[in-house]
């Protein structure tokens, strides 16, 4: 047993975190939040250059071939930063999405633009408030084209390609994956929303018989989300840990300068104390995220357990970081000035976007149940 | 990363699976199973008895103190040994409860701070089983300000010391061969100087253990009065004045082993809502309590993994890093949590704590009432918070009172002043 990342690995983060810390200080991220710009453009096509949105896609289609374990260190250095980027909806959700179903084609169509970072994909499956699950899927496929309704979309504002869940007429009732090209604007309609977290923007898209690529065979929706999904978790879990961490060694930090009654806020035990609360859980976070990666990249039985896993406890310590990075802060902490807004933004985003926490916790809990043999509705 | 067996791990937890399977007291598996957390009670047999027997069958056949060197009766494995064999004898490691001392905590001390003779004659016998150790550190003026101990060594001419004073809730201390004691030999130094550690035998004259009835009606913890205990030098355990070190030495292992060893309580709380029904349904069919048993689980799964992201350090011959210090934190409040959650699901029921009177036994109660004490011994959820503070995230200590002064001069009570050389 090795329980750890390997040298090669760390210094891949290092590499990376040094590069976005150069890159991508905060004033680069708040350009973003201010709405003077959608999303980081430079950063992203950079990123693409360095071969950090082909870590896990194959060289045969233009990627670095590395693997999910690098793939995991570099989301959690994204988180970490804030970077705002449509790294998780093209990376996380589209990449996988291709590589579990994709025809040949339709890989060589469109893994080498992931990989430098030619691309943006958003993944359109919700229809509304509540937890849209496939039985209530409205927007339908026939006839080569898509027409219904999505909102909210990640990243749906800035895609020029879209992964939609649909009905698929050609199946009896059931749904299936598409490949939506956003490019031609007269088939859909986009709307852009107010974003809880700005630097993750939000549309709705409003398809109208836009033509529409099957990816995966017929009603195969259910089957590949629930496995891209599990991936998506694992990922999504390093970023809030990554975020999570920045957020306590702000607080930690700020305790330090902070003075009053003539001494360091840090030296307050009621201050310490929250602190090691909040330590206590990133640890936690991140002991479980490294199990998730390692299912993963095994492919281990245990994925959808370790993927629920890890993704409840990371959504937990990076939602308590957060909130409790902003009260260290005292006033100062509800200021637009200071960051912390940023990570109890970000925080609360990432709790909901692919599946939020309670759906993830029902999920644990089945899976638990199963690995026992028993099944629970 | 990899979690698999390599080839030679594989092949190790074949042997001890063999082993396990042919030499284990089978007989009391069910026994052990039901056991509460935290002092072993059995039925059937006396605890002590049992886990004797199990360690020198253990000893006898080379499956004892795997990582410790050979030449004090261990066999020298490679730490990642030691986990697969415990993950092997699972129910069974519950009869290691009398050794948690002296192999969890005391054994490593004195591998670090003791003499040759001392590692020689001290350690074969605890790999045995021959030898049960106690602590004697807290007392009733110190437990987390443990630096507050009064109880004195005093040297002798013949270089010889004698030791007066009280310890209090020392786990075991009656059927304790040898007890590892921390004493002020200088009370006139600063507070964290003038300690002394020593061993002493727990029959020696002038040693006094009185049982302590606890919450959970066992008496497990003991008063010990030192009446003029003589104690020859040898048994002293590092340098004169150095107490305060050894004493570091030896938490840190407690917490290492304490907080890789508590149970959380979720598998038998994970079984209890499969079982129980709530109008007509297993609890687990509730929403709402998904939710709350989905934070248990990641709890429980996160310190597993934390502790083998610690093993995989020292498989590599480093330290187990800062993350070890959360372990028995989230681990005992977890405990209370859950034992809390099960009364509630179990309703009215909840409140017997006997066995037999329906398909449900008593643990959850005994679990209820022994998680006040988790969250107490080995430093409490504040000491522990403190220490992740000061250690881990470098953050200022907190004010003190005591600091710079001569110990006996510190005050002990609201009516006294402190002196004007802390002011
Ligand atoms: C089951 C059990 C087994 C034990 N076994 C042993 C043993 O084998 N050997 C041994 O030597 N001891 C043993 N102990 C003793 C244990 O180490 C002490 O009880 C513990 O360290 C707390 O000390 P105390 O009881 O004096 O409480 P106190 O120190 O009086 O604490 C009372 C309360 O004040 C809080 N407090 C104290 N100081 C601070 C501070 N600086 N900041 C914030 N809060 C503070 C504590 O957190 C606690 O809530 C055992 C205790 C238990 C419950």
């Amino acid at each position: 047993m090795n329980f750890d990342f390997d040298s090669n690995q760390k210094s891949l983060q290092s590499e990376m975190r040094r590069f976005l810390e150069q890159r991508s200080p905060v004033s680069e991220v708040r350009t973003v939040l201010d709405g003077k710009r959608p999303f980081q453009e430079s950063l992203w096509s950079e990123l693409g250059e360095m071969g950090y949105t082909g870590v896990a896609i194959d060289e045969c289609y233009g990627g670095t071939g590395l693997g999910y374990l690098e793939l995991c260190l570099i989301s959690e250095e994204l988180g970490r930063t804030l970077a705002a980027v449509p790294y998780s909806s093209t990376v996380y959700i589209f990449a996988e999405a291709l590589k579990e179903a994709g025809t040949e084609e339709q890989k060589q169509k469109w893994l080498p633009k992931i990989a430098k970072a030619q691309t943006v994909a958003c993944f359109a499956l919700e229809e509304g408030a509540g937890s849209t699950p496939l039985q209530k899927i409205k927007t339908r496929y026939a006839d080569g084209a898509i027409s219904g309704v999505k909102k909210p979309v990640v990243d749906g504002q800035i895609a020029d390609v879209a992964l939609v869940v649909a009905r698929d007429d050609e199946t009896e009732n059931k749904c299936s994956l598409f490949i939506v090209d956003l490019t031609d604007e007269t088939r859909f309609e986009r709307t852009q929303y107010k974003s809880l977290d700005p630097t993750r923007s939000l549309a709705s898209l409003n398809f109208k018989m836009a033509p529409a690529d099957r990816l995966g065979v017929p009603g195969s929706a259910e089957i590949l989300l629930s496995c891209i999904l599990d991936r998506a978790a694992v990922f999504a879990a390093f970023e809030q840990i990554g975020g999570a961490e920045k957020a306590l060694w702000m607080a930690r930090d700020y305790s330090l300068e902070r003075f009053a009654f003539g001494r360091p806020i840090g030296s307050f035990q009621a201050i310490q104390h929250m602190m090691a609360d909040m330590y206590a859980a990133t640890v936690l976070a991140r002991s479980n995220a490294y199990y998730g990666v390692w299912a993963l990249a095994t492919q281990s039985d245990d994925l959808g357990l370790a993927a629920a896993n890890a993704r409840v406890s990371a959504t937990q310590s990076y939602q308590l970081c957060a909130r409790d990075a902003i009260h260290i802060h005292g006033g100062m902490g509800f200021t637009w000035e200071f960051d912390c807004h940023l990570h109890y933004r970000r925080s609360n985003f990432l709790a909901v976007q692919y599946g939020s926490l309670s759906q993830w916790e029902d999920r644990l809990v089945r899976q638990l149940c199963a690995s026992d043999g028993v099944e629970i509705d | 990363m990899d979690f698999d067996d390599t080839r030679e791990e594989a092949e190790f937890r074949a042997r001890a699976r063999a082993w396990i399977t042919k030499n284990a007291p089978h007989e009391l598996h069910t026994e052990l199973v039901n056991a509460p957390f935290g002092h072993l009670d059995l039925r059937s047999v006396d605890a002590v008895q049992a886990a004797r027997q199990w360690q020198s069958r253990k000893a006898r056949d080379g499956w004892a103190c795997l990582s410790w060197p050979e030449e004090y009766g261990g066999q020298g494995a490679p730490q990642m040994h030691t986990i697969i064999w415990s993950q092997e004898e699972a129910v069974y490691s519950r009869l290691g409860a009398p050794f948690l001392v002296s192999q969890g905590s005391l054994g490593p001390t004195i591998m670090t701070w003791g003499t040759e003779a001392q590692k020689q004659k001290l350690l074969p016998p605890i790999v045995t089983g021959v030898d049960i150790w106690c602590q004697l550190f807290s007392e009733p003026a110190a437990g987390s300000d443990l630096a507050g101990i009064r109880t004195r060594s005093i040297r002798e001419q013949d270089g010889s010391w004698t030791l007066k004073g009280q310890k209090i809730w020392s786990s075991g201390a009656r059927e304790a061969d040898w007890g590892v004691i921390l004493t002020r030999s200088d009370p006139d130094a600063v507070k964290h100087h003038g300690m002394t550690m020593f061993f002493i035998d727990m029959r020696a004259p002038g040693v006094v253990v009185r049982p302590i009835r606890q919450i959970t009606e066992q008496s497990h913890l003991n008063e010990v009065y030192l009446d003029n205990v003589r104690v020859p030098d040898e048994h002293r355990i590092g340098p004169v004045g150095a107490g305060w070190k050894v004493a570091l030495t030896m938490l840190t292992n407690e917490r290492i082993t304490v907080g890789s060893h508590m149970p959380t309580g979720f598998e038998e709380l994970f079984s209890l809502v499969n079982q129980i029904t709530q109008s007509g349904v297993p609890a687990v069919y509730d929403r709402s309590l998904r939710s709350r048993l989905a934070g248990f689980a990641s709890r429980a799964n996160g310190l597993k993994y934390t502790y083998y992201r610690a093993l995989t350090e020292l498989s590599r011959g480093g330290e187990p890093g800062p993350e070890m210090s959360i372990m028995k934190l989230v681990a005992a409040s977890t405990m209370q949590e859950i034992a809390t959650l099960a009364l509630d699901l179990q309703g009215l029921r909840g409140a017997v704590v006997q066995e037999g009177m329906d398909d449900n036994d008593d643990r959850f109660q005994m679990m209820l009432l022994r998680s006040a004490g988790a969250r107490i011994e080995g430093g409490t959820d504040q000491v522990m918070r403190t220490i992740i503070a000061e250690r881990v995230l470098g953050l200022p200590q907190d004010m003190r009172a005591d600091k710079g002064i001569p110990f006996s001069a510190i005050p002990t009570s609201p009516n006294q002043k402190a002196p004007a050389a802390a002011e």
